[in-house]
């Protein structure tokens, strides 16, 4: 991870936890179940963490943890965009 | 690492947030969750590209079995089902990321007190906490334990020590003091993070989900965000930072709609309906109407407001509401919706179950636009909802003072449709159905209202 350096990783933090609450603040509260389960695809970023891990896995303990982790966050990418989607789909003005 | 993978990285970021600021509107949401999940895709293809990948079977193994798994539960949920489905999607994100930081712990041994010691041993605690807090808001949602609070004496200055304990454990596993196998410590660290999980949600009752759920899906945010620092990823920490602030938001305004502060929904073991004195609920006279009253209640007025809470989805009378609603428009009646924060499961749950039933979105309003309006509305339609209309929220001495409430005994008749008098989560008796001004309308949620669909049909 080299040039990783954790104040910069502090830094973009907590100015996107207050980007997104700039952002998210707004959501009307007739979306805010929408909005909870494309965040919840959102959170399957965790999905590059676990590609990285699993690719330099070695022995049968680390591999096992990192399909693992990519099969939880992949059900969390597919399932939470799907989702979503199938619910805004139904927001129809008449 | 290339500037262009880096790019890549930002591009995603940015395309997260665009996606996001989609979400401020019905009209544009859906392109809105479109960017996002473009955004994700860029994120991995990214990462692919980085990533010297020298075996690619399981990761496609886990790839196609995630993908299967979360494509069947998205296109196969039932929308009632969508507080189960966040539950359970939350402990997956949780556990994700927390496998993660595990994953980077076993591959870097002698790791010490290092910077990257503490950002594993946190991504592995807030991961494993979130895996499990879900796992089990998951179980009270579903049916499978009870929704009760499960308390015990001693019980926060017990989860206070455990969580002592894990940190304590944690220092000894990076070699701050003491020494230990650092492998062994490490699992029991992750078992009692898993532990402290459970035992922070058990005392939780099921009137509260709302709140646990949307702070458990800031928690899943955080739980991606510490899986960044571990790995030194910015795109982990800027998606998870998103998803925390997101959850955040939701947990603030579900406490507000209940009048509770966070500490006392998590501490408070309140939630539930045991233990209340209900020898005094019910026992003085309403009146009551039947179908046929109803509808010549509601047919011949300019105005009423319908408000749905959680009974209608239990019963699944949903659609029968909106065909009355529809036949009441075409007689010219101006008929909106007003929908409590809390009235659902989980922030907006309502809602999406009346856009399912296709109404149209912006006849649905909530509490703020529509409070001031009751006392012009000629009719309201109470349909499977309880404390958030009861009035006694305006009452000093009551147990639900200050609650925001929606102010329906201000309209000129209020219709309660309701099996029984029987009390709400806050177990107390709802002065509402004792005024003048009110009609019960008792029966079965589907039963009346398909009832209250002839009626309203036959009328002249």
């Amino acid at each position: 991870m080299g040039e990783f350096d954790l104040m910069t990783g502090l830094y973009v933090f907590v100015l996107a936890t207050l980007a997104g609450r700039e952002v998210i603040t707004k959501v009307p509260p007739t979306l805010h179940t929408p909005l909870m389960s494309g965040a919840n695809a959102i959170s399957g970023i965790a999905i590059v963490g676990a590609i990285i891990v699993a690719a330099k896995a070695e022995g049968t303990l680390q591999v096992t943890l990192g399909v693992i982790a990519i099969a939880m966050a992949t059900i969390n990418v597919i399932g939470g965009f799907m989702v979503t989607d199938r619910m805004l789909a139904m927001f129809r003005k008449r | 690492m290339d500037t262009g993978i880096q790019l890549t990285y930002l591009l995603s970021a940015i395309l997260f947030v665009v996606g996001l600021k989609r979400l401020q509107s019905p009209a544009t949401a859906r392109k809105g969750n479109s960017l996002a999940a473009l955004a994700m895709l860029l994120a991995i293809i990214a990462t692919v590209l980085e990533t010297q990948i020298l075996d690619w079977t399981w990761i496609l193994v886990g790839v196609v079995l995630g993908g299967m798994i979360g494509g069947a539960a998205a296109r196969s949920v039932e929308m009632t089902a969508m507080p189960e489905l966040v539950g359970i999607f939350n402990a997956f994100g949780g556990g994700a990321s927390a496998l993660v930081a595990i994953a980077e712990f076993l591959a870097t041994p002698g790791i010490g007190a290092s910077t990257t010691g503490v950002t594993i041993l946190l991504g592995t605690l807030i991961g494993s906490v979130t895996f499990s807090g879900s796992f089990i808001a998951f179980a009270k949602l579903k049916g499978l334990m009870t929704g009760n609070p499960i308390t015990f004496p001693f019980q926060n200055a017990f989860n206070a020590l455990l969580f002592l304990a894990a940190i304590s454990l944690g220092a000894v596993t990076l070699g701050v003091f003491g020494s230990g196998d650092p492998q062994t410590l490490f699992y029991v660290f992750c078992v009692l993070a898993l532990i402290l999980g459970i035992l922070l949600v058990i005392p939780i009752g099921g009137a509260d989900m709302p709140v646990v759920i949307s702070l458990l899906n800031s928690y899943s945010g955080l739980a991606a965000s510490a899986a960044g620092f571990v790995i030194g990823n910015t795109v982990l920490i800027i998606s998870g930072a998103l998803v925390g602030a997101s959850g955040l938001i939701l947990t603030q305004l579900m406490c507000k709609g209940m009048n509770r502060s966070l500490a006392n929904v998590a501490f408070g073991g309140f939630g539930g309906t045991a233990g209340v004195d209900r020898s005094e609920i019910g026992q003085r006279p309403v009146q009551s109407a039947d179908a046929e009253g109803v509808a010549a209640e509601l047919g011949y007025v300019n105005s009423v407001v319908v408000v749905p809470g959680y009974g209608l989805a239990v019963a699944q009378s949903q659609h029968e509401l909106r065909k009355v609603g529809d036949l009441l428009e075409e007689r010219g009646v101006d008929v909106k919706y007003a929908i409590h924060p809390v009235a659902g499961r989980m922030p907006g749950h309502m809602n999406v179950l009346l856009a399912e039933a296709d109404v149209s979105y912006d006849k649905l309003y909530d509490l703020d636009e529509i409070n001031d309006d009751f006392g012009n509305t000629d009719a309201v339609l109470v349909v499977g909802a309880n404390d958030v209309v009861n009035p006694a929220a305006r009452d000093p001495q009551s147990v639900i003072t200050g609650m925001p409430i929606l102010d329906v005994d201000r309209a000129r008749r209020v219709i309660v449709m309701k099996r029984s008098l029987s009390p709400g989560f806050a177990g107390i008796d709802n002065d509402l159905f004792y005024m003048d001004n009110t009609l019960m309308f008792f029966g079965d949620a589907k039963e009346s209202m398909a009832e209250l669909v002839r009626e309203v049909r036959e009328l002249a």
